[in-house]
């Protein structure tokens, strides 16, 4: 059998405190090798935890962790050898420019890419002599990326890379992440960001309050919400008692799930098509109206919100 | 395209691409290069020149306005520090003589029949410094003017000449402070630094060699410190002729184990603190003493004995009584071993507390 990426089983964290905090709390997940894997799940589901015990950076509470076939304790200078890290934040030095910072970086590496190619492979050449504090955040963040790839590891940690970025920057850094996932290395992820876990990841895992929740590839999630659409739709005030019946509509033909909330109507469905009628019929039987109505794909975030009943936005929002 | 890493080997090795990247950071930041460069030099040449031999000192001094006041003023001109600025007598009124000496214009009011019992009256503050010799030298003036005879002779012998000066009390005393403060911030402040920006554990997530980071670090603090003292030594002897008395080799080895010491206090100070106002804070507080009691500024024999204990023992104190023994003296190192052994435990154990509670992350 070929040796995983990364394999742990039964790992547990508690931080010192009064109250002891459990942050991570039995977590098992197998990356495989060539695969990219997401850890998804709200600010405080213990994503930075678990991946910083992967990279060897905290000890674990409890649980064995074994990464490329070998162990923390054992092989601790090889696995920093194969594998490349970016931290969540980490500010590079001001005054130094983004070809001295790789440089330094690629001094700590026995083996590994030239600087000039990791700079390619992130698209700074046009910043390689400017200081990183006249970066934007994107390309700071594309910066971290090349200082994780530049001893050419065969694992990539990637924690929340794109948070705080603007749409454009993030695609950019999707791309560079996609185009090193295809030469076959493995890349996990942690992130927040639910359209991002299913633009890159082969799997995804979702953690809530330090445990796994959900497991499987984007598609495999979305599908086990039973169905693969979204029909959002409100009501015009007068519709109290349509509002009142909260669940009533999953005894509707083709309707998998149901949420009522803030005056919104959420409903997973198989087929569209049929179900919009029904509404339609239901609502006007009812003396109401619609306020607006929206159909689209379900989204991961929808399988986050059907297995906790929160949003991950909510959790970022109450958080902050 | 820029080849991966120019050079050889030795521009490869991870320890040099280290000290590179603080010596960079460094010259980068044009604040830190004044405060480690320029600002002992300006305070060389501030009390330098301040506290220089200046050919005679003037005395000013005021005479209340009476008949007798023109005699005084007559015998006192004789003497040239009561001519022109900065000293100079003047014949005022009892009001504006008083006015002037108790803003400190003046250091003494002089006052002729001003009581029964004397011919002249002298008013002063004795603890203004300058003002009990102003008197004394108005007081002989007078005397001799009044015809004493001094039954013995004596000669003067003024020291004038590089050595003995103030400036050059002074140039070890700063070199020590510098390698303090070099130390201190140059280290520990760095450090901190890194480890708020999370640098720290990034590098550490790397293969890396802890070693050579803390080499780096050392390294980079002996480099930065012979520019230092090459500035402070080269400036005193060409501005004030400062001249080193003993070995060069002496004062080199001195420098080292001084830099060697402050790099492990500044280590020892970053080992734990998470902010910069801890390890600002924590600095001061180790500092502040050390200005005040090591003898930088003045001898450490002007304190109590009792505290001259304490103060010896401190890390600077040996430093900078070594530094003046071999400048100014011409000491031999070998006359120096309680001063450099105490050093050097200073430097074991301050590195070996560094290792024990240095935190990485």
């Amino acid at each position: 059998m070929e040796t995983p990426a990364i394999r742990c089983r039964e790992l547990f964290k508690t931080y010192a405190g009064r109250p002891p905090v459990e942050a991570v709390r039995g977590i098992d997940m197998t990356v495989a090798e060539g695969e990219c894997f997401g850890v998804l799940g709200p600010n405080g589901a213990g994503k930075t935890t678990t991946i910083e015990i992967l990279e060897g950076l905290l000890p674990q509470t409890s649980g064995e962790v074994e990464i490329l076939g070998m162990q923390w304790q054992h092989a601790a200078e090889s696995i920093r050898e194969s594998i490349g890290i970016s931290l969540q934040e980490t500010r590079f030095s001001d005054k130094l420019s983004v070809l001295e910072t790789l440089t330094l970086f690629r001094s700590f590496y026995r083996d590994g890419i030239t600087v000039s190619e990791a700079i390619e492979c992130v698209g700074l050449e046009d910043k390689a002599q400017a200081w990183v504090k006249n970066l934007s955040g994107g390309q700071q963040q594309r910066l971290a990326v090349a200082a994780a790839i530049v001893g050419d590891p065969r694992l990539l940690f990637l924690d929340e890379p794109t948070t705080g970025l603007d749409p454009q920057s993030r695609r950019q850094l999707w791309d560079i992440i996609r185009r090193y996932g295809a030469q076959g290395r493995s890349v996990l992820l942690t992130t927040h960001y639910m359209e991002e876990a299913e633009q890159l990841c082969d799997r995804v895992a979702i953690i809530d309050h330090g445990k796994i929740i959900a497991l499987g590839s984007p598609r495999e999630l979305i599908a086990r919400l039973g169905g693969e659409h979204v029909i959002e739709f409100t009501l015009t005030p007068n519709a109290t008692t349509l509002n009142q019946q909260e669940n009533g509509w999953t005894q509707v033909n083709h309707v998998t799930g149901s949420v009522y909330e803030d005056g919104c109507h959420r409903l997973t469905v198989t087929q569209p098509h049929l179900v919009i009628p029904q509404i339609l019929s239901h609502v006007e039987q009812a003396g109401a109206q619609l306020a607006s109505l929206t159909t689209r794909h379900a989204r991961l975030e929808d399988v986050f919100v059907q297995l906790t009943g929160r949003h991950l936005d909510d959790t970022l929002e109450k958080q902050a | 395209m820029n080849p991966p890493v120019s050079g050889n080997r030795l521009a490869r090795h991870p320890m040099m691409q280290l000290v590179l990247s603080r010596m960079r950071e460094f010259w980068r930041q044009p604040a830190a290069v004044f405060w480690v460069y320029g600002f002992p030099l300006l305070m060389m040449v501030a009390l330098g020149t301040a506290f220089r031999n200046r050919p005679v000192d003037k005395i000013p001094v005021t005479i209340v306005e009476t008949s007798e006041a023109p005699a005084i003023l007559k015998i006192l001109q004789q003497d040239e520090r009561f001519i022109g600025p900065g000293g100079g007598v003047e014949i005022l009124s009892l009001e504006e003589c008083k006015q002037r000496l108790r803003t400190g214009k003046t250091l003494v009011m002089i006052s002729a029949n001003a009581s029964p019992d004397a011919d002249y009256t002298f008013t002063y503050d004795p603890e203004r410094p300058g003002s009990l010799a102003a008197r004394n030298t108005i007081n002989n003036l007078l005397q001799k003017a009044g015809g004493r005879l001094d039954p013995l002779t004596v000669s003067n012998n003024e020291v004038r000449e590089p050595g003995g000066r103030y400036i050059d009390f002074l140039v070890p005393g700063l070199l020590g402070m510098g390698l303090m403060g070099g130390g201190m911030w140059g280290v520990g402040f760095a450090i901190v630094n890194l480890r708020i920006r999370k640098l720290l554990k990034r590098y550490l997530a790397t293969p890396m060699k802890r070693s050579h980071f803390l080499g780096s670090m050392m390294i980079s603090r002996l480099l930065f410190t012979v520019t230092e003292v090459l500035i402070l030594v080269l400036g005193a002897r060409w501005l004030f002729g400062v001249v080193n008395h003993g070995s060069f080799l002496a004062v080199a080895l001195l420098v080292i184990l001084g830099a060697c010491q402050f790099g492990g206090m500044g280590l020892l100070i970053a080992s734990r603190a998470e902010t910069t106002e801890t390890v600002s804070g924590l600095m001061n507080l180790v500092m502040l003493p050390m200005w005040i009691g090591s003898g930088v500024f003045y001898s450490v024999e002007r304190f109590p004995a009792v505290l001259q204990m304490v103060l010896n023992a401190l890390p600077l104190t040996p430093l900078i009584y070594s530094l003046r023994s071999v400048m100014q003296d011409g000491a031999s190192l070998l006359s120096l071993l309680p001063q450099i052994g105490l050093i050097s435990l200073w430097t074991i154990v301050t590195f070996a507390l560094a290792m024990r509670w240095f935190r990485w992350q």
